[in-house]
């Protein structure tokens, strides 16, 4: 399975962006990496999340 | 003492530092983009500490609603911060080097800014511009680290302020939840605190 912030969940075969707007991300606000990578905007739609991924989300909230 | 020199400085901060740390952190060269609440303090303390060469940017003027949290005074009210924050430095270290670029950050001129930097603190409010950041930079400079802040808004527990290592090469210091969407405001104490967590990151990536 692949582990999304450090959580084991059933994601594989699911494609990026699907997965973050089933946990309601709104892309302006965040960074995604994969395996030690950051992925590009421009590439959420194409990802396809594989079994073994190690895949962080970050999200920002305003302020500073 | 009626006439600080240069010298009077460096002995002050070896004495305290110890000459290794000092040594370092003098020859340390690090970037700060965005210089609110946050850039304005790390700017502060890294200055303090004996960094050699601080790199500050920021497109915007001093204004009334910066004096509840910012480094700001009343009369830098109108002036650019790049201006007023590197005045405010060299009232604290006269020797210190800063070099300022007043400038709006973007996509497309980020990695031409910050590119030669090996650590770069993200200090922006505005979390499109954080975001924009990482996804920036991080690919396009592969040998840099970020430090970035999200988080600090309101009153909360001041302790659900942490540093995580959240990407390889990426630190994010705040609370993650926090933000100005909330409703609560941005104060003096817990931005000070989130700058404090990010500058002290610095000096550990400069010094460990």
């Amino acid at each position: 399975m692949a582990r999304i912030n450090g959580i084991e969940e059933s994601a594989d075969g699911m494609m990026l962006s699907e997965l973050l707007d089933k946990k309601g991300y709104s892309k302006r606000f965040i960074a995604v990496e994969c395996n030690g990578e950051i992925i590009p905007k421009s590439c959420y739609e194409n990802y396809k999340i594989q079994k073994d991924d190690q895949i962080e989300i970050v999200h920002f909230v305003g302020g500073g | 003492m009626d006439f600080l020199t240069r010298e009077d400085m460096e002995n002050m901060m070896i004495e305290r530092h110890t000459k290794k740390v000092y040594e370092t952190l003098k020859q340390a060269r690090v970037a700060i983009a965005g210089l609110g609440g946050l850039g304005s303090h790390i700017a502060a303390a890294l200055t303090r500490a004996g960094v050699g060469y601080l790199y500050l940017v920021d497109f915007d003027k001093v204004d009334i609603s910066n004096l509840n949290r910012q480094y700001y005074r009343s009369c830098h009210l109108g002036r650019y911060k790049t201006d007023a924050l590197k005045e405010e430095l060299k009232g604290i270290n006269p020797w210190a080097e800063i070099e300022t670029n007043t400038i709006r950050v973007t996509e497309e001129n980020a990695t031409q800014l910050f590119g030669q930097f090996s650590i770069v603190c993200e200090a922006f409010d505005n979390p499109e511009a954080k975001a924009m950041l990482v996804n920036t930079l991080l690919p396009q400079c592969p040998s840099m680290k970020l430090v970035g802040a999200s988080g600090m808004a309101g009153y909360d527990d001041a302790n659900l302020i942490r540093t995580e290592k959240v990407m390889n090469r990426f630190y994010l210091c705040g609370d993650k939840k926090n933000g100005i969407e909330t409703g609560n405001c941005l104060m003096a104490p817990r931005v000070m605190i989130c700058a404090g967590h990010q500058a002290n990151k610095v000096l550990e990536l400069l010094l460990k």
